[in-house]
């Protein structure tokens, strides 16, 4: 083991070693994987001051219990989490868009996601990972990516192969906005519902389900009429497609999608508001919105524009 | 050729090749998806191509809709028909503990076993796409008698290996999943292995399958 590591006390529930994912691999079926919330992901890096594809833990709901010996380190936690620092006796508790230093034998504790589903921690260093298809990005229904394709479990131990030396303290001011209305784009078999069904799936209130993973998020509510057939000849996925299956229900693909799926598609969420899809936990209610492509375009802009700003004021 | 490209959401071209699969519509499908690959468009991330589909997902940073749409419908496809099928002959047992659903299409196809074996196992099948799971190849054509329609519920667990029908198509399972297509047996063969990152499937788009009925003795023994 190297001198610099971290040992996982308690595993947390959906821990995974993440970075931006991998393309190209789609017409093999591996799906792109990587950070479900982008920007958090990339704001975690930079208060650590990592460049962009660096891996990072991504955690739902309850995260990680980690114990870190060797050198110090700057880690810093992203989303809206609670989590605490053990020093010695001292208890302190953590905030999140901030730097904090560990130092040998302290502990992080990050207890739980509120009101959200992913968070992120990144260090100011590299976890020696190897990488599949050039990235670390775990898949765990397919093994692939670090760990050997398997979440972190409690006593792995995680060496660090280096350190960068910037101790600088970074924080940002942000807070994560709730999102009220999803933007869709009407999907390829819009037509396969009738006009009833159209109508209400821009009108009622969707509940996110707990069958929702990093795979697919399953939505209840009114049941969607399909008045032309509920399969179609199996196709290619992207993620943020809304299918809608048999029962009438929807379900919407997300990062470890399967790539080719045989439901009819009713939409497809704007990639602007894909990031804050993705942190609504189950029991959520949502509504969707139908916006032109031309709409979606500039909005994804404007989404850029402020992730990168909020790069920028990390020093 | 493709009939039509409209917009999958903001971020993929949907490009239609018409509503009939078949092999001649699939191939240019194939053609299309080999030369935009080989094009390594700026922003283009994923390709995947299906019966009579190609989707092109895109990073919405570098490119976007339009754009694209505009090289994909000046892209030159060649006339040969130069696709390079490799033959696959894949080992299949169908001992009772395999052939999970051999008695549910008895009764739906009103076929008796043996005879759903001897026409499965005759037939020289076109690997179409693949995808779903990693590795996983859809092939075609089964004959007429033998389509059935998937599980009512998809099974929570269909076991590594394991070989399924769904109406005109067989696939194979390259690890365990979910999943609801007629189960009928069960290969020993490694169809998907991710520790090569280079070539990971053994069958890809154009090549083509038999498959070869084994016993249970040699099925176990495979890997000696």
């Amino acid at each position: 083991m190297n001198k610099n590591y971290f040992e996982i006390i308690r595993a947390g529930i959906n821990s995974t070693f993440q970075d931006l994912g991998r393309n190209h691999l789609y017409h093999i079926g591996i799906p792109f994987s990587g950070a479900m919330d982008n920007r958090n992901y990339l704001l975690a890096n930079k208060l650590t001051g990592n460049n962009h594809n660096h891996p990072v833990i991504e955690f739902a709901y309850q995260g990680p219990h980690l114990k870190y010996y060797g050198s110090p380190i700057n880690i810093a936690i992203t989303g809206d989490v609670s989590f605490k620092i053990k020093k010695g006796d001292n208890l302190i508790d953590g905030k999140c868009y901030q730097s904090f230093i560990l130092e040998n034998n302290d502990e992080l504790d990050i207890i739980s996601t509120n009101k959200s589903v992913y968070g992120y921690l990144s260090i100011s260093g590299t976890f020696d990972l190897k990488f599949q298809w050039s990235s670390c990005s775990t898949n765990t229904k397919a093994n692939i990516g670090s760990n050997g394709g398997k979440k972190i479990g409690i006593g792995q131990k995680f060496s660090i192969k280096q350190i960068n030396n910037d101790f600088s303290k970074k924080r940002l001011v942000y807070i994560n906005s709730k999102i009220e209305k999803i933007r869709v784009l009407r999907g390829t078999n819009f037509n396969y519902f009738s006009d009833e069904a159209k109508k209400m799936f821009f009108e009622k209130e969707f509940t996110v389900s707990k069958l929702s993973d990093r795979m697919g998020m399953r939505l209840e509510g009114p049941k969607i009429e399909n008045i032309i057939d509920t399969n179609i000849k199996s196709e290619g996925l992207v993620k943020g497609v809304i299918q809608i299956t048999s029962d009438g229900n929807p379900i919407i693909m997300l990062s470890d999608h399967g790539t080719i799926g045989g439901y009819p598609k009713i939409g497809v969420i704007i990639s602007a508001d894909y990031d804050k899809l993705v942190q609504l936990p189950p029991g959520s209610r949502i509504r969707f919105q139908q916006v032109e492509l031309s709409d979606a375009e500039n909005l994804f802009k404007l989404y850029e524009m402020e992730t990168q700003n909020l790069i920028y004021q990390i020093k | 050729m493709i009939k039509n490209i409209s917009n999958l959401g903001d971020a993929a071209l949907y490009c239609d090749f018409g509503k009939e699969v078949n092999r001649e519509t699939n191939t240019q499908v194939i053609k299309y998806f080999k030369t935009i690959k080989k094009k390594s468009i700026l922003g283009v991330n994923n390709i995947t191509p299906s019966y009579n589909k190609l989707i092109i997902s895109f990073d919405l940073k570098k490119i976007n809709f339009n754009k694209l749409k505009k090289i994909i419908d000046n892209i030159e496809i060649t006339k040969s028909n130069n696709i390079q099928n490799k033959k696959f002959e894949i080992p299949v047992c169908c001992e009772k503990e395999f052939s999970l659903d051999i008695k549910r299409l008895e009764e739906i196809l009103k076929i008796k076993r043996e005879k759903i074996y001897e026409n499965f196992f005759e037939k020289e099948f076109f690997c179409y796409m693949t995808g779903f799971i990693a590795g996983m190849p859809f092939l075609g054509d089964l004959e007429e008698n033998l389509r059935a329609k998937r599980l009512d519920t998809p099974r929570v667990k269909v076991p590594k290996g394991a070989i399924g029908l769904t109406e005109q198509f067989a696939n194979i399972y390259t690890f365990e999943s979910p999943g609801g297509w007629n189960i009928i047996g069960n290969t020993p063969l490694n169809i998907f292995d991710n520790s090569k990152e280079k070539e990971p499937n053994l069958i890809n788009p154009g090549d083509l399958v038999i498959f070869k009925r084994i016993t249970k003795e040699k099925y176990q023994n495979y890997h000696e």
